[in-house]
């Protein structure tokens, strides 16, 4: 019963600490590891970022430790900006180039963009300055404004990528359960051990990536009893493609998924880049997105559009709806005691289908919504023939359009029939003003994402400010 | 560019940060990373709920029986006095009686660990009677409740002078605040010594005002407090007068506990609690010629000071100062009213007022344009100070370094302006929803405290008797790269390579009574102070230069890490090693304050400013007026720095700061709730510039060859603040998008944050007008 991982080349067996401990925490505090740095406790200043190669994973991954649990370390391997060169020792390029470009001013944040640049050297992607912003994207400096980081990272990553050494150890067996300080954390193998433990502690969080439960140890310090983490149940773990869908295990992350939803449904790739970052896309999952039923979620509108079906597992079996059913109210869903999401399952576009979806915030990158509309078009001779429209932030959940869909069957889609279905939109939706946005702007903008889309469709260029 | 010989990291040349090597590799040590002493006490806030209330009863009974806990304050319990203001005397360290902002810190418990004190706080019981509370500028100024007397600058005689001009405007305009969002949360820890007396770490601009502030609320005197500072991540202002109340607390329960004790605050208390940039609300009348010359204008400025007055009259002295911009007003009435809130007081953030200042100044002049039917440059040209007339300034300071026509000149024609306004006209053409902005920004930014007993410093060198110098000065680093360019200074004072100067953190008991690292002049003061101590020293090792050398004092030369007369020399070290021998003092301190200042707060005339600085930015964007949403494209930068002391740390001051004003001015939203609660206290919904917000396409450039008039250190200008309001460029540009789209026929109603929201409501609004 300890938490086995490597720490900077090291191998370290943990049988004290809780659980659910930070791994910020235990860094600074157990470990002495000060270079790690806390910014928020929110995972969205990245100043907490280390390199993560998670259990049975092969990738090389930036995480924000403020929201990463000891638990989720068993089988780990993690660098830390201590492990990337010895004091007085030969920097690591990420680090030389970021001393020769003068990107540093203050320096709190910079271990954060060292450890998310290394994982990008290292991750064997192609870079231009798109995937520098998409790895940046969850670091934020207040000093430099960026250039010399930015200078600084296409100089690394233009470095061959040596085997990083502190890569090379295989991590150690992972145990199941693991109990300190009068805290379980269990990580059964399969669902239908997943299913037994959630039967016999139904009140347990189930953890996955943490993105969203981890505020509740980094920032509201809670304690539970028992923890349920889903990463390692090997179902949940799965990708599945048929000529006619693909299946997602709820387990699965982002990062993970992204390259076959890129193939599959681009647009939805271009607004899965914006959910969080890098560091919160490479732990957080589906599953949780649609699990925690936030009616800012991203995904879920999409989902709904693409007419995702939900398989949900339980100790009777399995049961599947549409996902659009899942959704009761604010934060509640269908989900019935001792049941989990297992995968949903997204039909592929026939010829004559299309999809697209916008998202709108103050921020590009690592915003939540103030919009999200989702549009699956099916288009016969320039006739639509069925729409599935839905929108998030616009209402209590994530939730179809289904007037605007009326309105717009059976009607060429040209510049006029995307206005008058615009107007729809108030007869949809009733959204709430928050510090995101005001009700009206919400109303103004989903009317006009139709305009968007229907430009977007015939052709026109420079849809949106970001591809100009 | 290296003038003064072949040493490595003499002034004018791009030394690299002296911590850059530990900042990559996470050595550098910041407060929390210190190793903690036995014993040492985390400190938990409990914080007034509400946005005014008094307090009817505390009950800490319950905390105090939890496990871990130390030690419980209140403000009864405060030994000295429970007050910290930096100007008036009416900042309570922790609330008594009346709490006047929701998160007005009520009291403090110190436990053994975080979580444990964290656990006590929440059993602490403090009832409340709710007040009502007065959340907006306008509610404030209609009951004339401010934090202090309102103050009026007036010059000539502004009524008469609009009253008479052939065109007269009025208008309104709103600029938001902004969170400082330093990577590094205020923190502060106190460790008491054997005699009583305490060490105490804070992450400060001004440790001379927290040892003034731990002395005052423990109620003894100064030299029983010694506070240190090596470094921050990041202060922008942030930490010039908040941290005296952070360190005071950590202090007290040091006092309390006997133990050393730590606060730190996470990331939504230091949002939550402490100070931010101040938001303002104009009102303007303004008249002027068919070319666009002001006759007269009269500004009415509505500064959220928010509970208390911390700082705000330096600030609205600032926005008052720089309320002309680069404009020569003949006629002038600036009326500032510092308007009492029940929110969280604001405080210094980079710019001081003057962002504010300026961005009305620059609303008036677009205002003109639009009345006028020309453009805005062409009213700006009709208007800029003048060299040899036309040159003084509203506060009767008569401009004599200025060079804004040159320089933007210059830009313009560098970015051929012209040819860039038609290429968007084409753009917008062929782009029905997109539509791209274009504007240019100058500045002049007046360098000094406003406060003149403020511009002085002191400094500190030892040289060892191996020729190994070791410095201290009472500017502190925080990012900026100051340690860097003083050492120097140092340096090339000797004439040694960079690497023999030592720096040193920052501590009250090395250099006493300095003022804040703020107003950008922490290089001017503190460069000047140690280029005075190290003279001294130099001056004695000369003199024992010309006794070695049998010489005259003429014909000694520092250079190349020698001394040399004639073709005799010796090293460095070993003129140190003789200077020793000869029992001759190796170690000086060195004094330095600003000649020339002087300004009546009263009045509000007099030389407030040592000289100015001057710069002008270019910014092209991009709208959706479908969604608001906007883009900085490119934008371009012609910056003085004087003879820059270090052209690599100015030029990323210039861009920080940039990037920084560009957050203020669009994504960073500061939104509080009708009961005066902050929404926005964390990174999850306060929003400043990430990666890919800076413009692809960034041009920035340093003047060359544009020495300071003034005998300043090495001819060099400061840095810190003037380009954070080049970005005003990114707001006026898009505030052009918008007025293209209706063919410049009206003046876009667009305040500042530009969020997507504000550009779609004045969109959409501009077009209604345009309509009819």
């Amino acid at each position: 019963m300890t938490i086995n991982f490597i720490l900077n080349g090291e191998e370290r067996r943990e049988a004290l600490v809780s659980p659910t401990r930070t791994v910020l925490e235990y860094l600074r505090q157990d470990g002495g590891l000060t270079g790690t740095k806390e910014g928020c406790a929110e995972g969205d200043c990245g100043a907490c970022s280390i390199v993560l190669v998670r259990n049975g994973s092969k990738r090389i991954e930036a995480v924000n430790s403020c929201l990463l649990t000891m638990g989720q370390l068993d089988g780990a391997r993690v660098v830390t900006v201590e492990g990337l060169s010895d004091r007085g020792g030969e920097l690591e390029a990420v680090q030389a180039e970021i001393v020769a470009e003068d990107g540093t001013q203050c320096g709190f944040c910079t271990p954060g963009f060292v450890m998310a640049l290394y994982a990008l050297r290292h991750s064997g992607e192609t870079v231009t300055d798109e995937v520098i912003h998409d790895a940046l994207a969850g670091n934020l400096c207040r000093c430099t404004g960026y250039r010399s980081i930015i200078a600084a990272a296409r100089a690394a990553t233009a470095v061959p990528s040596d085997v990083p050494g502190v890569m090379a150890t295989a991590a150690p067996a992972a145990a199941e359960v693991y109990e300190a300080q009068s805290q379980k954390f269990i990580s059964p193998r399969t669902l239908d051990d997943l299913i037994k433990v959630r039967g016999e502690y139904p009140e347990a969080p189930l953890l996955s990536g943490g993105t969203d439960l981890g505020l509740s140890f980094s920032k509201d310090r809670k304690v539970f009893p028992v923890t349920i983490f889903t990463q390692n149940v090997a179902e949940l773990k799965q990708i599945v493609e048929t000529d006619t869908s693909i299946s997602i295990g709820a387990a699965v992350t982002y990062s993970e998924a992204l390259e076959r939803i890129e193939r599959l449904y681009p647009s939805f790739a271009t607004l899965i880049r914006r959910i969080g970052s890098r560091q919160i896309r490479n732990v957080g999952t589906f599953g949780g997105n649609i699990g925690n039923a936030s009616p800012i979620g991203d995904t879920p509108p999409c989902l709904i559009a693409l007419d995702t079906a939900l398989a949900l597992y339980g100790p009777s079996g399995v049961r599947e709806m549409p996902l659009e059913a899942f959704f009761l109210d604010y934060r509640k869903t269908d989900l019935a005691t001792g049941e989990v999401i297992a995968s949903m399952t997204i039909p592929k576009l026939s010829e004559n289908q299309l999809f697209r979806t916008y998202k709108v915030s103050k921020r590009y990158d690592q915003d939540i919504s103030a919009v999200v509309g989702s549009f699956r078009l099916t288009i016969v001779d320039r006739i639509v023939t069925e729409a599935r429209i839905a929108f998030g932030s616009m209402a209590a959940i994530p939730k179809r359009a289904r007037l605007c869909e009326a309105s717009l069957v059976g009607q060429p889609f040209n510049a006029e029939t995307a206005l008058r279905t615009g107007e729809m939109i108030r007869e949809d939706f009733q959204p709430i003003d928050d510090h995101r946005a005001t009700a009206d702007y919400r109303l103004r903008v989903a009317a006009n994402l139709f305009v968007r889309l229907q430009r977007d469709i015939e052709g026109a260029d420079n849809i949106e400010v970001t591809t100009v | 560019m290296n003038s003064d010989g072949d040493i490595r990291g003499a002034v004018h040349s791009s030394a690299r940060h002296d911590s850059a090597r530990a900042h990559v590799t996470g050595s550098a040590r910041y407060i929390d990373d210190m190793p903690l002493l036995p014993g040492t006490q985390e400190i938990v806030l409990v914080t007034c709920p509400y946005a005014h209330a008094r307090i009817k009863s505390i009950d800490v009974a319950a905390a105090l029986e939890m496990d871990g806990v130390r030690g419980i304050a209140t403000a009864a319990d405060i030994p000295g006095d429970n007050e910290i203001g930096p100007i008036f005397e009416d900042e309570p360290v922790l609330a008594d009686g009346v709490a006047e902002y929701a998160g007005a810190p009520v009291v403090a418990v110190a436990a053994d660990t975080f979580d444990k004190a964290r656990a006590a706080a929440d059993r602490v019981v403090v009832t409340y009677e709710e007040l009502t509370p007065v959340l907006e500028i306008e509610d404030a100024l209609a009951r004339e409740q401010y934090t202090y007397p309102p103050q009026t600058m007036t010059y000539g005689d502004p009524g008469a002078a609009i009253a008479a001009a052939p065109h007269r405007i009025e208008g309104k305009l709103r600029c938001g605040g902004q969170d400082h969002f330093y990577l590094e949360s205020n923190i502060a820890m106190a460790v008491p010594r054997d005699d009583g007396d305490l060490d105490v770490y804070s992450s400060t601009q001004h440790p001379s005002e927290v040892q003034h502030g731990v002395a005052k609320i423990l109620g003894v005197p100064s030299n029983g407090v010694t506070v240190e500072v090596r470094r921050m991540g990041g202060g922008f202002g942030g930490k010039e007068s908040q941290p005296a109340i952070i360190a005071a607390i950590a202090a007290l329960m040091a006092e309390i506990t006997g133990l050393p004790a730590k606060l730190r605050l996470r990331r939504d208390d230091d949002m939550i609690i402490t100070g931010k940039r101040h938001d303002f609300f104009f009102r303007y009348q303004a008249g002027f010629d068919e070319t666009g010359r002001i006759a007269g204008v009269d500004i009415l400025m509505g500064m959220r000071s928010g509970n208390v007055a911390d700082l705000s009259p330096g600030v609205l002295a600032r926005a008052l100062c720089h309320a002309d911009n680069c404009y020569y007003l003949p006629n002038a009435k600036i009326r500032g009213y510092p308007c009492k809130t029940n929110t969280v007081s604001n405080t210094a953030f980079r710019g001081f007022g003057g962002p504010q200042g300026m961005i009305v100044i620059e609303a008036i002049l677009e205002h003109i344009a639009r009345e006028l039917g020309i453009s805005l440059d062409d009213v700006r040209s009709e208007n800029y100070y003048g060299v040899d007339d036309r040159n003084v300034t509203p506060y009767q300071q008569t401009v004599q370094d200025n060079i804004i026509v040159e320089l933007t000149d210059r830009l313009r024609k560098e970015v051929d302006f012209d040819a860039m306004s038609e290429a968007i006209d084409d753009f917008n053409l062929s782009h029905e929803t997109l539509k791209k902005g274009l504007a240019m920004m100058p500045v002049k930014f007046g360098i000094s405290f406003n406060t003149p007993k403020l511009n002085q410093a002191g400094a500190l060198v030892h040289v060892y008797a191996d020729g190994s110098v070791h410095l201290n000065h009472g500017g502190t680093e925080m990012g900026q790269g100051l340690f860097t360019k003083v050492a120097q200074v140092v340096a090339s004072v000797f004439q040694i390579d960079l690497n023999n100067v030592k720096i040193s953190a920052t501590r009250t008991d090395k250099v006493p009574n300095t003022s804040a690292t703020a107003a950008s002049a922490g290089s001017d003061l503190n460069g000047m102070a140690a280029l005075n101590a190290a003279n001294t020293i130099k001056e004695r090792m000369a003199g024992v230069a010309v006794e070695i050398f049998d010489s005259t004092l003429d014909q000694i030369e520092f250079r190349q890490n020698r001394v040399y007369a004639g073709n005799k020399s010796l090293s460095f070290g070993e003129l140190a090693e003789e200077t020793y021998n000869r029992r001759v003092q190796l170690s000086a301190t060195g004094f330095y304050s600003t000649p020339g200042l002087h300004w009546d707060a009263k009045s509000l005339v007099g030389n407030p400013f040592y000289y100015f600085t001057y710069g002008a930015a270019i910014s092209e964007v991009v709208i959706d007026t479908l969604t608001g949403e906007s883009r900085v494209l490119r934008a371009d930068i012609l910056q003085d720095c004087g003879n820059s002391l270090n052209p690599a740390v100015d030029l990323g001051q210039i861009e920080g700061a940039f990037v920084q004003g560009q957050g203020w001015l669009t994504s960073e939203e500061l939104v509080w709730d009708d009961k005066g609660q902050l929404l926005t206290h964390g990174p999850s919904t306060y929003k400043i510039p990430g990666s890919r917000d800076v413009p692809p396409e960034f041009n920035v450039h340093i003047l060359e060859d544009a020495p300071n008039r003034f005998p300043t250190v090495f001819q060099s200008k400061a840095v810190g603040e003037p380009p954070l309001m080049l970005a005003i460029s990114v707001w006026l540009a898009i505030r052009d998008a918008v007025s293209r789209t209706v063919g410049y026929r009206h003046l876009p109603a667009l305040d500042a944050p530009a969020t997507p929201e504000a550009i779609l409501n004045t969109v959409d609004e501009i077009r209604g007008r345009d309509r009819g």
